[in-house]
């Protein structure tokens, strides 16, 4: 990697950090409603897996896909920030237009296919579009970013074993952050290792550090090359922490403050800084003129676009149901 | 024209539809090697090979899924359940998935699945293998779901499915399949909006879907021998109702029965009296009547299943009543 890329991503990381401190402070301001999942210390993990994607060509990207925790997914992804900041307002111009939040960002224009909030259910729609790609004979594959809660599904089974059997395009990325919302891991799992789990389909697995986005990058590129050279699917473990609750509602009553404390010591934004510090590419001071520059962003334009948005209009509840433009030929009416 | 059976016409219009469109692809179990519970696929697994004609092991809710999120990147599944009864494994991907994920993405993606699935009792299947359901799907917001009655529905109506670009539910019978009609020979296809008038009438209207259109097309016969004239209206589509075609029969005969082989709490004959209610109140001479299944899980034994659903004979009396005969 070279200096320039090392900068940009961490300023990427710092910025997904200040984005989702500043969902918390419009969520308390009541101006974003509903549920809000924030993904400040996973960082390294979307950051790192996806900078060894195909991103940047539009509909040819690879395909992404993940839970409820999606907004930073989204933005790396290639969604534009406004439009996520915007959905999670309500807005008619946010990815979803308004009618997703924060739970469902959706940019197929980048190939972001959605946040999900049933637990689990990511895992066959990126085993789906695993299956779009190599219907289609592109060279594209699937991504699916889950947490380790949703292995204790069906679906995680289920869908391992089909990828396998039918030598699905997919990588799993299992973002294990050591809590099932509020249960911790050894409270709900037998087997504590979630890549051992997908042993038991055959199919090619490993765990790494998931907060150190070098780590990530080099053990994402592996697995990539892999899923894309046709070889099948794998599964991917990367050991993580979320610094905020489960969502905005969670008092983290489950977990010890000594335990936050010693996460907290492996944030992949400080880690990071510190290593390209001592590397020499940067000084404190070039950090804090990187988070100004964020900070700017934020407010001056991608707050300001959700804030001055125009709501969806009401007479436009019914769009989307089905397809707003049916063709006569397949659906009617009847003629008697 | 020839004669052919329900499932030979579904079975044609996976057929040609897959050859039309590399992208359809068909998914369920034991519909390629086996050729299909009901034969529904019989001979596409030798033609079309194994990546189009999959068979899935028995995880309902996740190849289900899968189907869904490969038509979400532009392939056209034709997913089978091989009963509706595990259909019900399948709802969260159909019903938290397929369903919404047009409106929650703001129209920015589609789900252009087709599922096909018998619902409905055959002989002694027993509780598990005999569940209908039809109601559960026609009251989710996102589906489009089609029950056609015959092997002209069967071929048509699969072929639009198929280039639909909305998730369609198509509920089959297993007392269907072998039913048959005399079909076109060139293609045709069948829209997914519309009830038909399948007997034109002018005393009763019997509304049905799915085989309970058969059970009122009997009844309407022997109505007919009592000087009844019955009109038979075939929903065909659930979701949407078509309530234009229900409101002018209604108006015209002033007096109708729903008959369905479901249960009746709050099922489709309490959706349809509703909108009778709102839309032509006053055209009415009698009180509608429903010709439903018993509230029961369905039994084995074959006594108390004939009990538990409704048959012709039922229709044909509760039209008496509707026409104040009894």
């Amino acid at each position: 990697m070279n200096d320039a890329d090392k900068k940009r991503l961490l300023k990427e990381m710092i910025f997904f950090r200040r984005f989702e401190d500043r969902t918390f402070e419009a969520y308390m301001e009541r101006k974003i409603g509903g549920f809000l999942h924030l993904y400040s210390g996973q960082e390294a993990v979307a950051t790192g897996v996806l900078e060894k994607a195909m991103l940047g060509k539009g509909t040819d990207n690879d395909y992404v896909i993940t839970g409820y925790r999606d907004h930073v997914h989204a933005l790396k992804a290639g969604a534009p920030a406004r439009e996520v900041m915007a959905e999670l307002y309500g807005k008619e111009t946010g990815s979803s237009r308004g009618r997703g939040g924060s739970m469902h960002i959706f940019d197929p224009s980048v190939n972001f296919m959605g946040g999900y909030a049933l637990v689990g259910q990511p895992f066959p729609l990126a085993a789906g579009l695993a299956m779009g790609c190599k219907h289609k004979g592109t060279k594209q594959i699937a991504i699916c970013f889950l947490g380790d809660g949703a292995n204790n599904q069906g679906t995680f089974h289920e869908t391992m074993n089909m990828a396998k059997v039918w030598n699905l395009p997919v990588l799993f990325v299992c973002e294990n952050n050591g809590y099932a919302i509020g249960t911790h891991i050894d409270r709900s799992t037998a087997v504590k290792d979630q890549y051992k789990r997908v042993c038991a389909y055959d199919m090619q697995a490993s765990q790494h550090d998931g907060m150190d986005i070098e780590i990530v990058m080099e053990a994402a590129e592996q697995a990539i090359d892999f899923v894309r050279s046709g070889k099948g699917p794998y599964f991917i473990e990367f050991m993580t922490y979320r610094f905020r609750g489960h969502s905005m509602s969670d008092a983290k009553g489950y977990r010890t403050r000594e335990e936050e404390i010693e996460w907290e010591k492996r944030d992949p934004i400080r880690v990071f800084s510190k290593r390209l510090i001592e590397q020499g590419l940067l000084t404190e001071d070039d950090i804090k003129t990187m988070e100004r520059e964020i900070d700017d962003e934020m407010e001056n334009d991608i707050i300001k676009f959700a804030e001055e948005s125009p709501e969806p209009k009401v007479e436009d509840l019914n769009k989307f149901v089905l397809d707003d433009n049916p063709d006569p030929r397949w659906i009617g009416p009847l003629q008697q | 024209m020839a004669e052919i059976a329900y499932w030979e016409a579904i079975r044609r219009a996976h057929d040609e539809e897959m050859a039309n469109n590399r992208m359809v692809i068909a998914m369920g179990e034991d519909i390629g090697v086996a050729g299909g519970t009901y034969k529904a696929t019989l001979g596409l697994y030798d033609k079309y090979g194994e990546e189009r004609v999959i068979d899935t092991p028995i995880s309902e809710n996740s190849y289900t899924g899968i189907g869904i999120g490969a038509s979400m990147v532009g392939v056209r599944p034709i997913i089978e359940i091989m009963s509706i009864n595990f259909a019900l494994l399948a709802l969260d991907t159909l019903v938290n998935a397929a369903a919404k994920i047009r409106y929650m993405s703001g129209g920015r993606a589609q789900c252009p699945i087709v599922m096909r699935t018998p619902g409905g009792t055959a002989h002694q299947l027993a509780a598990q293998h005999s569940a209908r359901l039809a109601r559960m799907f026609m009251s989710t917001s996102g589906l489009r779901v089609v029950t056609p009655r015959g092997p002209i529905d069967a071929y048509g109506m699969l072929k639009s499915a198929v280039r639909c670009n909305d998730p369609v539910i198509i509920i089959e019978h297993e007392q269907m399949y072998n039913l048959k009609e005399e079909v076109p020979d060139e293609e045709f296809f069948r829209p997914l909006e519309g009830a038909e008038i399948v007997r034109e009438g002018s005393d009763i209207t019997l509304i049905g879907y799915n085989f309970s259109v058969h059970l009122c097309l009997e009844a309407a016969k022997r109505l007919e021998a009592d000087g009844i004239n019955a009109e038979v209206l075939d929903l065909r589509v659930l979701k949407p109702l078509d309530r234009e075609t229900i409101r002018k029969s209604v108006e015209k005969t002033h007096r109708v029965l729903i008959a369905e082989e479901d249960e009746a709490p709050v099922g489709v004959g309490a959706e349809i009296m509703a909108l009778i209610n709102e839309d032509c109140f006053f055209a009415l001479d009698a009180q509608p009547v429903r010709i439903h299944a018993a509230d029961v899980p369905v039994p084995y034994n074959a006594r108390l299943e004939k009990a538990a659903i409704p048959s012709a004979d039922d229709v044909y009396q509760g039209a008496l009543k509707v026409m104040g005969k009894i």
